[in-house]
């Protein structure tokens, strides 16, 4: 191909474009000038800085139990619905299929508002309850979508033969059918999990004194003056995301290997 | 049914059927509801029924916002496009393993935190920042050039954030395209162009859409970027709402927006489920 070395180009502009921000601010963070516009010295202060910031911490360990409580809970039910919706026929199950895609495609801020005015109107006090709560209605339909694509119409012909075969609904919803999910039920997990550490918008909106989250903090951090701090956060959290990421690869890798043997 | 089977059926549609309605359906009818009331000096609501929040929506201010915020999540979605589309065609000539690595490689950026990466062109972008300062120091330009705090760092943090969800359905829309389609027309004495325009557009076309979509709404939505990258005065649609909640206390017409944002996307999945895309591949990342 007479273009294959301007395609390489692009492929790799398109790269950059994507790291650009990523690799300045790991960069920065081991910087000594406070500016940002310099690279200076090198200095972990702002690691050390960050440990002591017991605002961003406690931000860090909000976090975690919203994204880790409203990933069960999401993906339970989620997993669980897209089951009933594609075995059982009901009344309004047209409908509650298509409700299921609003979260998915309405602008988040719009389910953020709406969502508090419900919780203004019942009276239940904003905090780590309605977070978590407001994180669940979000995270379900991505699970319903993922698990649902692993439903497919083999899967009914081995549960048909499983009752068949004197099995009854548990039995086969367990042995036969979770099995076969269990890719779309993880994928929809880790979406679940993601989407989850990384809201602004619907945060926003449902927080209350007190329940702060990590993005929220982030978020007036940036607001109020820019602080090396930020820097330190972001290569830390980059580098557990990579951590995560090459430990699933890896292990993928090993199950694909595994499996040709 | 047996036994059994109801209890089966009772326990995985039950949860489904509360979510759907007391945390998607309840909401939004009650803002519904709310789009139609009055509001008091006070930040209160009146229960009175009226007209005037909807009829607010077309006054000459916020229209500019509204034509505005769409202008700038259109312009994102192009750039997105032009981005993801060449991408994908280029890619689709290689081998699958070069097209797993890059789909992951491009997945990357996306699972660190938004807010973070948005920060990041803050650092780059602003008028002392690191675009600024190469230019000066290599003499291209002599005054620092202002590439935020206005609409320009709107669209470049709108298209950075969102860049994800269009190269996705794009590249799964440009790999399915089956190759003997194009080496049959090929071996017709088709023309590239006439390749391109025949086969590859029509083929892609609900992918694009797909990712125009999931680019688009969230640009008039996500506030935070407008609020970090455009600075004070820059609104898009997403800040206004924020606005009538949290400073304004209107939330009538907050609420009456808001369902004016639901209609117009509603509309667009229309046109989608039109050109043949499935709601299932919207929530697909």
């Amino acid at each position: 191909m007479k273009h294959k070395k301007l395609k390489n180009i692009f492929i790799g502009l398109v790269l950059f474009f994507l790291y650009l921000p990523i690799i300045v601010l790991v960069v920065y963070s081991f910087n000594t000038s406070k500016m940002n516009i310099v690279f200076e010295g090198f200095t972990f202060d702002w690691y050390k800085n960050l440990f002591n910031n017991r605002d961003l911490i406690e931000a860090f360990i909000n976090t975690l139990i919203i994204a880790v409580t409203s990933t069960v809970v999401s993906t339970i039910i989620g997993t669980l619905g897209a089951v009933g919706l594609n075995k059982y026929d009901f009344k309004f199950k047209s409908f509650i299929n298509l409700l299921i895609y609003i979260p998915i495609v309405i602008p988040e801020i719009v389910l953020g508002i709406s969502l508090l005015s419900i919780y203004t109107l019942t009276k239940i006090e904003l905090g780590m309850f309605t977070l978590i709560l407001s994180h669940i209605a979000f995270s379900i339909p991505f699970v319903i979508v993922s698990v649902r694509s692993t439903l497919s119409s083999t899967l009914k012909t081995y549960e048909e033969a499983a009752k068949d075969l004197g099995a009854n609904s548990m039995n086969t919803f367990f042995k036969v059918t979770l099995p076969q999910m269990m890719p779309g039920v993880i994928s929809g997990a880790i979406l679940a999990f993601t989407l989850s550490l990384d809201d602004v918008v619907i945060s926003y909106f449902t927080s209350g004194p007190g329940s702060n989250t990590l993005p929220l903090k982030i978020y007036s951090m940036i607001k109020t003056g820019i602080s090396p701090d930020v820097n330190a956060l972001s290569t830390l959290m980059l580098l557990a995301t990579m951590i995560i990421l090459t430990t699933s690869a890896i292990i993928q890798s090993r199950k694909i290997v595994g499996g040709t043997k | 049914m047996k036994k059994g089977d109801r209890f089966f059926k009772f326990i995985t549609l039950s949860p489904i059927v509360i979510y759907t309605s007391l945390l998607i359906l309840l909401p939004l009818i009650y803002i519904f509801f709310l789009s139609f009331c009055k509001n008091d000096s006070y930040g209160g609501i009146i229960y009175d029924f009226t007209l005037s929040n909807y009829i607010a929506i077309f006054d000459i201010t916020y229209l500019n916002i509204f034509v505005k915020s769409s202008l700038i999540a259109f312009i994102a979605t192009f750039i997105c496009i032009c981005i993801s589309y060449p991408f994908a065609l280029i890619l689709r000539e290689r081998s699958e393993n070069l097209q797993n690595l890059m789909t992951k490689l491009i997945m990357i950026p996306f699972l660190t935190n938004s807010l973070i990466r948005t920060y990041g062109w803050i650092v780059l972008l602003r008028k002392n920042g690191i675009v600024n300062s190469i230019l000066i120091t290599s003499g291209l330009i002599e005054n620092p050039l202002s590439l935020m705090y206005n609409n320009l760092g709107i669209i470049i943090g709108m298209s950075y954030t969102l860049l994800p969800f269009m190269v996705l359905p794009v590249c799964s829309s440009v790999f399915k395209i089956d190759n003997t389609l194009i080496e049959a027309a090929r071996d017709l004495g088709a023309k590239p162009w006439a390749i391109f325009k025949k086969i590859i557009i029509p083929e892609t076309i609900s992918g694009v859409f797909n990712g125009s979509l999931m680019v688009f709404i969230p640009a008039i939505g996500y506030f935070f970027i407008s609020d970090i990258l455009g600075g004070g005065k820059a609104m898009i649609i997403g800040n206004l709402i924020k606005n009538q909640f949290l400073t304004a206390r209107n939330w009538p017409f907050g609420s009456a927006i808001s369902i004016f944002l639901i209609i117009i996307t509603f509309f667009l999945v229309w046109i989608y489920r039109k050109l043949g895309g499935k709601l299932d591949d919207l929530g697909g990342m």
